[in-house]
């Protein structure tokens, strides 16, 4: 993916805030001098309001301030340059799949809270996947939401691939079956499956999707990846999500959307370091190119700001 | 996910036992719990700070200090200004004076405003109000459609029209309410971003234009910092009235709807808390402190538990517990009573402690209380009200008739006597009769 248009969006979307932390951090450095406690007090409160979080946040901090006090780092560059080699390697630890291109899966399984923006997430995915030369049909597994098949319908013809449906209030898991079922008889390289938004605490609900997985499971012969799509202005409840979502469906990456607001998805930080789910892909707007294979430096850069970034590298 | 507040205060408390009185210090141990807390309640870290800042300044003025009981009212300085912050009692919905009144509804993508919108009018239309839903979010694809299923379910008009003109849509549809007799008119809005100013520009035109009696916003419960951001811009556009906080239902502590109420002023009129149409109440609160502080929304359980309960019952079950009478009769009443105001998933995050135990493995779900159920079930009707006589042999013949283990028996016949044990105290407790007690120590199935 063509790292430039992205990481400008992203980062100007960020800029927005008007408080990236290179600008706090020299508000601080003209206070206090760089490591002084005033100093890394600063670097903390970024990163909380990034909603990496506080458990994140001070683990981070720590590891970096002990490596500048090891390393005798005091200028500004030097130490904003560790603050995201440690972000970016904390994000980097296991890579994502991708789903978009390559024989890999047959079916993906995309799951999420309601509103994260799943079934635009498909329709941008299905896009590429498109382009890179796949034959792509669509599952309108959310039976549940009401116009949720009328939604995915309209996306289906817009990205010119055919959807799979039952009537609303059909079993899911029947929907899946038959769009696998499809797939094989004709051919069919990758089934993006649409899920109906649920809350992680709904018991029952997530059984369901269980269902939904094990008959996509068997039916794809084990060619499988789930993503969970997650907004990037989630707080800390992202970790409850993550971690209900992982435990009942094993998640495989974590879709970021909507990063092209002011809110930074910080929350993913504390998710690859809690639960070492890894982020596949970011939604920096509305155009299927806004969707991007996700880029650990990137996004440690973007997260403590661009100036900090240009500086560092 | 989350300890709660009040938990991680009396920890703090615990290690100081013993020391004649509290320093400034002690209290300054307490505030960054207190800051914690409430950042992984997701409210805003300016907020945070500045909220610190007076809570440290009231327990260090004394009423803390010299407390015999400095947690509770350290919690109790915590809960009342939260409380304040949120704005004190419950918000109302102004009506226009000449119908029909016009409701805007805005907010982010994904946050929630078409079922809002769809809960809201079946909300009003529960009190005597005819709603007309108009349908302006012209982007989404199948949004129109969405709407106008969810009218459909609920019997309420829906107003549509082809084209993306919004302003021309919004105010052919108060035409149409003039026509139908309709008294509240719903404008649902696409979602935006607050920093997409062609979008901004939409729906401050529409604003303008078609003079809404109310604007609310709606946010949803789990978002994170940013929701300052999100706020304050549509404030400077929109002058909103007031907020729909969405997603309620879930486990996230909600602390955006605090932010929001610091940086703007505006309160929380309307809470979602559900997937169901008739999930959208009013908003109070005092109850969103206590869930934020994690301390549980016991007053929504209770008032719950009083719709759903025999108010006889009530009483007769008061009286047992006072007198420490509680038999697993009573108890096998309870539950079902319990599991009848809802899935029991929803009551456990309104129970303090209880989402608590169940993060440590002990998930409460539908099947143990089934199997609690089988087991009383099993019991002779003086085993059920005399569990002393319950020896080993009856223990064994319980299992067998239950279906469960003895094991599984003794945990019950253990559990049961805490219970009842904690219900004597709490007979204790309320005869000394203290205002309003903290929501600590509900009986684990009681209400």
């Amino acid at each position: 993916m063509a790292a430039g248009g992205w990481f400008d969006r992203l980062t100007s979307g960020m800029l927005k805030t008007r408080e990236n932390l290179t600008g706090r951090l020299k508000g601080a450095l003209s206070r206090s001098a760089p490591g002084s406690n005033e100093f890394w007090e600063e670097v903390e409160e970024s990163l909380i309001s990034a909603d990496v979080g506080v458990a994140a946040t001070t683990s981070i901090v720590e590891e970096v301030r002990r490596e500048a006090r090891e390393q005798g780092m005091t200028a500004l560059d030097e130490l904003t340059g560790a603050l995201k080699r440690h972000i970016a390697a904390s994000l980097g630890s296991r890579a994502a799949v991708d789903v978009a291109r390559g024989e890999g899966s047959l079916a993906v399984l995309v799951v999420g809270v309601n509103g994260t923006g799943k079934t635009t997430t498909i329709a941008k995915l299905a896009r590429q996947a498109r382009e890179n030369g796949l034959k792509v049909i669509l599952a309108a597994a959310d039976t549940f939401r009401a116009a949720a098949i009328e939604q995915l319908e309209e996306w289906g013809r817009r990205v010119g691939c055919d959807v799979v449906k039952h009537e609303r209030g059909a079993d899911p898991a029947a929907v899946v079956y038959d769009a696998l079922q499809a797939a094989r008889a004709r051919g069919i390289d990758r089934v993006f499956i649409d899920t109906a938004g649920r809350l992680h605490t709904y018991v029952n609900l997530m059984e369901e999707l269980k269902k939904v997985k094990r008959v996509a499971e068997r039916e794809s012969q084990g060619r499988i990846a789930t993503l969970l799509v997650m907004d990037a202005t989630t707080g800390q409840n992202g970790i409850a999500q993550a971690k209900l979502f992982d435990e009942a469906l094993s998640v495989d990456a974590i879709v970021l959307t909507k990063l092209d607001g002011t809110a930074k998805g910080g929350i993913v930080v504390a998710i690859e370091q809690d639960l070492g789910i890894p982020v596949g892909y970011v939604g920096v707007g509305e155009t299927a190119e806004d969707l991007h294979s996700f880029d650990p430096q990137e996004f440690a850069a973007a997260l403590i700001g661009s100036e900090a970034a240009e500086i560092a590298s | 996910m989350f300890d709660s507040l009040s938990g991680r205060i009396q920890g703090i408390f615990k290690k100081l036992r013993g020391k004649g009185h509290l320093t400034e210090a002690d209290v300054d141990a307490v505030m960054r719990e207190v800051r914690l807390a409430l950042l992984e309640a997701d409210v805003n870290f300016k907020v945070v700070k500045s909220f610190v800042a007076r809570v440290r300044e009231r327990c260090v003025g004394g009423e803390v200090l010299e407390s015999l009981t400095p947690a509770q009212q350290v919690i109790k300085v915590v809960d009342e200004e939260l409380t304040a912050l949120m704005g004190g009692s419950a918000a109302t919905l102004t009506l226009a004076p000449r119908p029909p009144t016009v409701i805007m509804v805005a907010g982010l993508q994904g946050s929630g405003k078409t079922t809002a919108c769809a809960k809201l009018a079946y909300h009003l239309k529960k009190q005597g109000r005819q709603p007309l839903l108009v349908a302006c979010d012209v982007y989404r694809p199948a949004a129109i459609d969405q709407l106008e299923a969810l009218g459909s379910e609920m019997n309420a008009p829906v107003w549509r029209r082809d084209g993306t003109d919004v302003v021309e849509i919004a105010r052919s549809g108060i035409s149409r309410a003039n026509e139908i007799g309709a008294d509240v008119v719903i404008i649902d809005t696409a979602g935006r971003l607050h920093v997409d100013k062609e979008m901004m520009d939409e729906v401050a035109r529409l604003r303008d234009e078609v003079k809404p009696h109310q604007i609310l916003l709606v946010v949803d419960a789990m978002t994170g910092q940013d929701a300052v951001n999100v706020a304050v811009a549509f404030q400077e556009r929109l002058d909103f009235d007031g907020v729909i906080l969405t997603k309620l239902d879930g486990d996230a502590r909600g602390g955006a709807a605090l932010s929001v109420k610091a940086v703007t002023g505006k309160p929380v009129k309307f809470a979602s808390l559900g997937e169901k149409i008739d999930s959208l109440g009013v908003f109070y609160p005092d109850r969103m402190a206590s869930r934020i502080l994690g301390m549980g929304d016991v007053l929504t359980l209770i008032e719950k538990a009083e719709a759903s309960m025999d108010q006889k019952r009530a009483a007769e079950l008061e009286e047992k517990l006072r007198a420490a009478q509680f038999t697993f009769d009573d108890f096998l009443d309870q539950m079902q009573q319990v599991r009848e105001m809802g899935p029991i998933s929803q009551l456990v995050s309104m129970v303090p402690g209880l989402e608590k135990l169940a993060g440590k493995g002990v998930a409460l779900e539908e099947k143990d209380l089934e199997r609690i159920e089988a087991i009383i079930r099993s019991m002779t009707p003086q085993e059920r009200a005399n569990p002393q006589v319950i020896s080993g042999s009856r223990r064994a013949r319980i299992a067998e008739g239950s279906g469960t283990t003895t094991g599984q028996v003794n945990q019950l016949l253990k559990q049961f006597a805490a219970t009842r044990k904690m219900m004597k105290q709490m007979g204790k407790m309320a005869k000394r009769g203290k205002g309003r007690g903290m929501p600590m120590g509900m009986p684990p199935f009681g209400a």
